[in-house]
């Protein structure tokens, strides 16, 4: 039974990590959180794939010349390169974030819709007019 | 053994910090624990024997991500406004997609299982051919650089195509937004 649980508590947890995170991309209204919640889910599938590759009693994948059990090296190379596009599509994101706060001086989801929707009921009832 | 429980017991301080994530209204406060955040998932890639992913993940998610964000937050504002109410919506997302993985995590193998099928299939031969065809004794970048050195490239696309867009985003701005910008800085003056 422990052991049972001991060889799943790994993906549970990370499971947790990840929901936490796709809780506060879905549920905060600002933009800086949304971005920050998009980064633990981005770390958890990390998490996640480095797990899958590990081996028991293995080492980390480096040839040494001696007879050895070498962890998944391939995850390893997929996680390396999503770790450094993660970055630039953070950077991406964050740069938005900025624009998004020099046309509407906030970084509200919802303050940005209301003022999106004055604007529009302004035009309509000069349109109207 | 010693392996399990220190990635339980940094998973579990993990759980903590993404808790305090989700509760904490100070950005601030949120930026720097995700800089935490990174910092740990970097030591449990160690453990789990990735030390490449390590090292990145520290230099790059820890370092990189966190300064990125503090200049966003100069540059934004510090507090998160406080919702009026609690969303239920995105809960019950969360809570059905996560049940969903962890009942997919019950067929998986079990965890360091030396003959899950990921091993079986190309992993032998890439350990063989690093030391045959590249002669070089770090399998991960052997693979990064040699085998796999055209998604590299497709890689580093992707980045400058990012570069490109921050620049665009940031630098770049249309004429009527300098001159708004000119006209606040000197309201301000």
């Amino acid at each position: 039974m422990i052991q049972d649980i001991l060889a799943h508590y790994n993906y549970w947890i990370i499971m947790v990590l990840m929901m936490i995170g796709i809780y506060i991309v879905a549920s905060r209204g600002n933009l800086i959180k949304k971005i920050v919640g998009l980064n633990i889910f981005q770390t958890s599938v990390f998490m996640l794939y480095i797990t899958m590759g590990k081996v028991e009693g293995g080492t980390a994948p480096i040839l040494t010349g001696k007879p050895e059990v070498f962890s998944n090296p391939l995850p390893h190379v997929l996680i390396l390169t999503a770790i450094v596009v993660g970055v630039a599509t953070t950077a991406l994101g964050l740069a938005l974030v900025v624009r998004i706060r020099e046309a509407y001086d906030t970084i509200e989801e919802d303050e940005v819709r209301d003022q999106d929707n004055a604007t529009v009921a302004e035009e309509m009832s000069r349109a109207a007019r | 053994m010693a392996g399990i429980l220190i990635s339980l017991v940094l998973l579990t301080f993990m759980a903590v910090t993404a808790f305090y994530v989700l509760r904490l209204r100070h950005l601030f406060s949120v930026v720097m624990l995700t800089g935490v955040f990174s910092l740990l998932s970097a030591a449990l890639f160690t453990n789990l024997d990735a030390v490449d992913v390590a090292f990145t993940e520290a230099a790059v998610g820890g370092g990189i991500s966190t300064v990125l964000m503090l200049g966003t937050l100069a540059l934004t504002r510090r507090r998160e406004k406080v919702p009026e109410t609690l969303s239920i919506g995105p809960l019950i997302i969360a809570l059905v997609t996560g049940a969903a993985l962890v009942y997919g995590t019950l067929d998986m193998p079990r965890f360091g299982d030396p003959n899950a099928p990921a091993l079986k299939h190309v992993v032998p031969e890439y350990i063989e051919g690093t030391a045959n065809d590249v002669s070089m004794p770090n399998i991960v970048t052997a693979v990064l650089a040699s085998y796999r050195g055209y998604d590299t490239l497709g890689e580093t696309a992707v980045i400058f195509t990012a570069g490109i867009g921050v620049l665009l985003l940031l630098v770049w701005r249309r004429e009527e937004d300098e001159e708004d910008e000119d006209g606040e800085k000197e309201d301000r003056a």
